[in-house]
């Protein structure tokens, strides 16, 4: 039941975007507009993509560091994305992919950043530490990230402004097929790593009692979820909170069980970010806001009820 | 023969001295054997050096014909269940769920569990006196309830060797003694080896078929518990007057008034 709801609404989602626009497409033309088949089906489709991975890796995450806190961007994988991609718009390797390399680069180098900050004596990982980490390479890079916009260009300092709200108005067929290429691989790696990551939960010593091989899972969930954050900066920017609030909801509905929860984080989080795309370039048309801010706009407040509910006892 | 430590030596990495040396230890299926020692003794060493999480410096642990190292993680969790000391579950669970995690070490990567797997977990309930537990949440249970549950989780893995870490520490008098009671029935009729981490010495007196009592990493006594431990090796280890008793055919150690000096 609760997989039919939420198949009806990815596909209210990805209709509505579909549908929904500035420019107003008589339904009998849908099939045949060219702006539908060139602007809005890819651009519904890349923020699926994007939605989907950003939210798989925040489960991912959350798991791996057994703190429901955890997403992406808190640990500061977003950030290092974004920063590589500033630099590679700063330094002028454009083109559809320098900027995933940049972003994946970037993102790589958060990661590696956070995982050796967050290794103590004997070479285990300390999640604790690791968020500790996260939050600091985070504020790092957004201090080189803004030292690299001020000095720029004021026209290329727009473009880094706004794309580091995040936006999908760069989507294209091409994109699409860069992140469909991109994604399936973390994908599946996040989907194996299912089981030992319910069993991560307990903590690391009972998950290996129980049979986990606990290092090999830390290492490849975090390399996952740093592929797919990366992939997904790379083509919208930084959009944050998917990552954090869709988790938390499938985790309400679905439970604790990653071979289900992950792929429900992947569907709702699709859903999530098309439905606030759709908002974000309707509600001021014809001009357009970055779609990081409705998810912001969205998030924080529903991010502040969950903290609540997670205060109780 | 379902363990084999042999003579093993550990030493922590920039430690001035050995956490653990010239230690053995062997378990036959049908066992209960106890390692008993005062805190810093080398007990949860020994566990780690057993269950392969670290590799002794000298000597080797044996895991059926495997060294424990060189185990697979999985393939060890269907050979050993173990009750850790210590966990908590960073998300909400219900008892059912908790013990079916007991089944993955015998889910292959991408196969749902099966009716076997259902069958196992409802066992092991059973086993475990926790059936009517098993639509509850985790947090919701008391501390003997919860022991119970992660009992029949280990138990659901179906192991030929089970091991308790300090099962007892915050469970009451009735608690504790159902929880050894339990055990034993595991080790006697069922077949199991079980090895029990406690310093419950008077407990592991009365239901272990052998000790071994660790000091300061050296064994300081093995054997059936009424042959070894006396009352000079058990104040020696201690460091505290005793007196012994015999109950049950058990010895019992009663620890004697010493008042502190007030100064």
């Amino acid at each position: 039941m609760r997989w039919v709801l939420l198949g009806l609404a990815a596909a209210g989602a990805l209709g509505a975007a579909v549908v929904l626009g500035p420019a107003a497409i008589p339904l009998a033309e849908l099939g045949t507009s060219p702006i539908v088949r060139d602007l809005r089906l890819p651009r519904a489709l890349l923020a699926f993509l994007v939605g989907g991975a950003l939210a798989t890796a925040g489960t991912g995450l959350q798991g791996l560091l057994r703190n429901p806190l955890a997403d992406p961007f808190l640990l500061g994988l977003s950030g290092g994305a974004g920063l590589g991609v500033v630099l590679a718009i700063a330094l002028g390797w454009g083109g559809p992919w320098g900027l995933p390399v940049a972003a994946f680069a970037g993102a790589m180098g958060a990661m590696v950043l956070v995982y050796r900050l967050g290794l103590v004596s004997g070479g285990a990982l300390d999640p604790r530490t690791m968020l500790l980490a996260g939050v600091a390479v985070g504020a790092f890079a957004a201090a080189v990230t803004t030292a690299i916009v001020s000095l720029a260009e004021a026209s290329q300092l727009r473009n880094a402004f706004l794309w580091l709200w995040g936006g999908l108005s760069g989507a294209s067929w091409q994109t699409v097929a860069v992140l469909a290429v991109y994604a399936p691989v973390p994908l599946a790696v996040l989907a194996a790593a299912a089981r030992p990551l319910d069993l991560l939960a307990l903590g690391e010593e009972p998950a290996r009692y129980l049979g986990a091989d606990v290092e090999r899972v830390k290492r490849r969930v975090y390399l996952a979820a740093s592929l797919l954050t990366a992939a997904a900066v790379a083509v919208s920017g930084v959009i944050g909170f998917v990552g954090l609030l869709v988790p938390h909801l499938a985790r309400l509905v679905w439970g604790h069980r990653h071979g289900a929860l992950l792929p429900a984080a992947f569907v709702g989080g699709g859903t999530l970010l098309t439905l606030a795309d759709t908002l974000a370039r309707t509600v001021v048309a014809p001009r357009e806001l970055p779609v990081g801010i409705v998810t912001a706009l969205v998030g924080v407040p529903v991010f502040a009820l969950l903290l609540r509910r997670w205060g109780a006892p | 023969m379902i363990l084999d430590v042999r003579d093993v030596t550990y030493r922590y990495p920039g430690a001035a001295r050995d956490a653990l040396a010239g230690v053995s230890l062997a378990l036959d299926p049908g066992e209960f054997v106890a390692v008993l020692g005062p805190n810093g003794s080398g007990k949860t060493t020994l566990l780690r050096i057993a269950l392969g999480a670290v590799r002794p410096a000298a000597g080797e642990a044996l895991v059926g014909d495997r060294r424990a190292h060189d185990w697979e993680p999985q393939a060890l969790a269907r050979a050993v269940g173990v009750v850790p000391q210590r966990e908590e579950s960073a998300f909400p669970l219900r008892v059912r769920d908790a013990v079916l995690l007991g089944r993955y070490p015998h889910l292959s990567p991408w196969a749902p569990a099966g009716a076997a797997d259902y069958a196992a977990v409802e066992r092991a309930l059973r086993a475990c006196d926790a059936l009517p537990l098993a639509d509850r949440w985790l947090a919701t249970l008391s501390g003997g309830e919860y022991q119970r549950v992660r009992l029949a989780r280990a138990l659901a893995q179906e192991p030929r060797l089970l091991v308790l870490d300090e099962p007892t520490a915050s469970l009451d008098l009735r608690h504790e003694m159902e929880l050894f009671e339990r055990t034993r029935l595991l080790a006697v009729p069922e077949g199991l080896a079980v090895l029990v981490i406690t310093h419950h010495v008077n407990l592991a007196t009365r239901f272990a078929d052998r000790v071994l009592l660790l000091h300061d990493g050296r064994p300081a006594a093995q054997g059936r518990p009424g042959d070894v431990l006396t009352r000079g090796t058990v104040e020696r280890v201690f460091d505290w007057p005793v007196a012994i008793a015999q109950f049950d055919g058990a010895p019992q150690i009663v620890p004697l008034r010493r008042p502190l000096e007030v100064r």
